[in-house]
């Protein structure tokens, strides 16, 4: 019987374990590979001693990454509180508002910012009208961050608005009732108790951030090159595989170190306190 | 009025929505008192109790404690704590941080912080627990952690939700003869609701008996067992048959086709009223010999006593007897005056009181001891 169910669930197993050996980590394999060989497939280092030049870039995207995870942050959780606080019929429409630009193409998104920015773009137009002059907005890092804050916040939000749905309100009214101000249950409880969602919406928006390469080139016009970008160009237009793979290596190590970071600060609050 | 009255409700109503909850409460509440809102799901014993807490406003009435009207003071600035149904115990937090939490917003020493929560834990029989995770707790555990929470930061008021309704009977007994003692050692003001007679007879000072956002009667255990106000009363608290009866003159009283005496007086000559006779103040006698005479319909042993359904002209009463009988039976039945008591009529009268759709699967059905209360 035992022996049965063991093989039923290697059975069970074994398609996920095939896809991810084949789509997870063959390709990482093939990164680590190219990011070790030459050209003409040898050994070497070079790849790796190459990177210096782009520490600005490297440190730019991090940066903004940083920028805009943090902005999104400080738009979505009072948003979230307040879905979750809201009518059942309220969540639901706002959940659905939250999401509908995702049905919408990325690019076409990104693409409509640009339209909306530029100097003869709709605000520009009412400002001039208005008497204010046309501000230039588009290739600035301001429109790089807002594309950026644009195009992840619902990966914020929803993580925030499910743990927050789920706080009992018990807990909150408990805090109160044992002398809390909003101010003191809002640091003492409903944030400590929703730090999981935070942790997992830091990661979900950091992530493609400091990875993203159409943002910058649309909104940022070039001239605020993104990692993301310098890895397009040596796939796309260089065909230089082995670097392109030696700097997507050490970015994703980069991601690991920040995510670690982001983490123990996120769950060395829960630790703090318990 | 007592001048060590510690909270006073004056004409409180709240309304959600549409739906009236509290209907014009009046209730005062003395210092040190043990007193139970007692009531069905969503009679407003919990609405009440929220209003005293100050999470909800009322929209009418005022809410005055110790002679201050404090409506519009939010929980944080009131003296009172509140045991909740589910303990909202913070997940967060070990047993002593959830203990310490109302000790550090006040911003004690941690000398002071360290030997409190020492104190209570001690109180509530967990000492030893401190660094323990909350949700690794059984229930008896968690509330007891909640009780030494709310007591900590020394309240004069206490406020208890329901807090024994997730315990199983043998904890919820425990835990009833502590809360009592603890009640009485502490020397704290108890506002305690509950939708279980039995514990609010065991352990109030004062009952308030609620149905439908009103109060139905105020009086001691003894008062409200003994003397019920109508027909809802009687029949919520303990069993009760419940007769249409005419007041012939004082002292004399007429159901079941007879004449009772009683010692009632004070009514109307012929004034209609409700009959209530419980069922273990009936004596069975042999067929012939009793005022009553009636056939038994069924016999339900109960460990004490045998719970019999008599049928007298179409009425079933109850019987509650430590002598068997036999289904199909003739008995007799005789009353003492002091066992029948005379009520007015009420809205109530006619609802309740007759036993013939009686079964147990029937009454707990009509008893939604889960469903959330208001």
């Amino acid at each position: 019987m035992k022996k049965r169910s063991a093989l039923a669930h290697k059975m069970a197993v074994s398609p996920y374990m095939l896809w991810s050996a084949l789509f997870i980590v063959a390709p990482m394999f093939f990164v680590v590979y190219y990011s070790f060989t030459s050209a003409d497939g040898g050994f070497t280092l070079g790849n790796m001693t190459q990177l210096g030049k782009y520490t600005d870039t490297f440190l730019r995207s991090i940066w903004f990454g940083f920028l805009a995870t943090f902005l999104c942050l400080l738009i979505a959780y009072p948003l979230a509180y307040a879905i979750a606080k809201s009518s059942a019929n309220v969540q639901r429409t706002m959940v659905a508002l939250v999401m509908l630009p995702m049905w919408m193409n990325f690019l076409i998104r990104t693409y409509s910012w640009m339209t909306i920015l530029q100097n003869t773009g709709v605000i520009n137009n009412i400002l001039d009208a208005l008497g204010f002059g046309r501000v230039k907005m588009l290739n600035t890092p301001g429109a790089v961050i807002l594309g950026m804050v644009y195009n992840f916040l619902p990966f914020m939000i929803l993580p925030l608005y499910s743990v927050l749905a789920k706080l009992d309100p018990s807990v909150v009214e408990a805090a109160q009732d044992l002398g809390g101000n909003s101010l003191t249950v809002l640091s003492k409880v409903i944030l400590p108790l929703s730090m999981p969602g935070i942790a997992s919406g830091l990661t979900m928006v950091f992530v493609p951030s400091v990875s993203t390469f159409y943002i910058s080139q649309k909104l940022g016009g070039g001239s605020f090159d993104l990692i993301g970008d310098v890895i397009e160009r040596q796939f796309q237009q260089s065909y230089n595989y082995n670097l392109g793979a030696a700097i997507s290596l050490v970015l994703m190590v980069l991601i690991l170190l920040c995510m670690a970071f982001l983490n123990r600060f996120t769950s060395g609050e829960e630790e703090m306190v318990v | 009025m007592d001048n060590n009255v510690i909270i006073d409700l004056r004409n409180i109503s709240v309304k959600f929505g549409e739906e009236q909850v509290l209907r014009n409460i009046n209730l005062y509440i003395r210092d040190k008192e043990f007193v139970t809102l007692l009531g069905p799901s969503g009679c407003g014993k919990t609405t009440t109790l929220r209003v005293i807490a100050g999470f909800l406003e009322p929209d009418e009435g005022d809410v005055v404690f110790d002679g201050k009207r404090v409506n519009g003071v939010p929980p944080h600035k009131r003296p009172v704590n509140t045991i909740f149904q589910r303990y909202a115990l913070f997940p967060h937090l070990n047993v002593y941080e959830n203990v310490a939490f109302g000790l550090r917003l006040r911003k004690l020493p941690e000398s002071h912080i360290k030997a409190k929560t020492a104190e209570m834990l001690e109180l509530v029989n967990l000492k030893g627990f401190n660094r323990r995770n909350v949700a690794s707790l059984s229930g008896g555990q968690q509330q007891r952690v909640a009780i030494a929470r709310a007591l900590a930061v020394e309240p004069r008021v206490l406020l208890l939700d329901e807090p024994l309704g997730a315990l199983d009977l043998k904890l919820r007994k425990d835990m009833q003869v502590e809360l009592k003692s603890m009640q009485q050692r502490l020397g704290i003001t108890f506002i305690y609701v509950t939708h279980d007679q039995e514990e609010a007879l065991s352990m109030s000072d004062t009952i308030v008996v609620m149905d439908e956002g009103e109060i139905q009667q105020i009086g001691t255990p003894q008062g409200i067992y003994n003397e019920p106000k109508n027909a809802f009363v009687a029949d919520f608290i303990g069993e009760s048959n419940i007769l249409d009866g005419t007041m012939r003159r004082d002292l004399f009283v007429d159901f079941s086709g007879k004449r009772f005496k009683c010692l009632d007086k004070g009514f109307e000559k012929n004034e209609p009223v409700d009959v209530v006779v419980r069922p273990e103040d009936v004596d069975v006698v042999a067929a012939g010999e009793g005022m009553l005479r009636g056939t038994v319909t069924s016999v339900t042993f109960k460990g004490v006593h045998y719970e019999i359904i008599v049928d007298i002209k179409g009425f079933k009463w109850m019987i509650q007897s430590t002598e068997n009988q036999n289904v199909g039976d003739e008995i007799g039945l005789d009353i003492e005056p002091d066992a029948i008591h005379i009520m007015k009529k009420s809205v109530y009268s006619g609802r309740f009181g007759d036993y013939s759709s009686f079964s147990e699967e029937f009454d707990e059905l009509s008893d939604p001891e889960e469903e959330e209360d208001i």
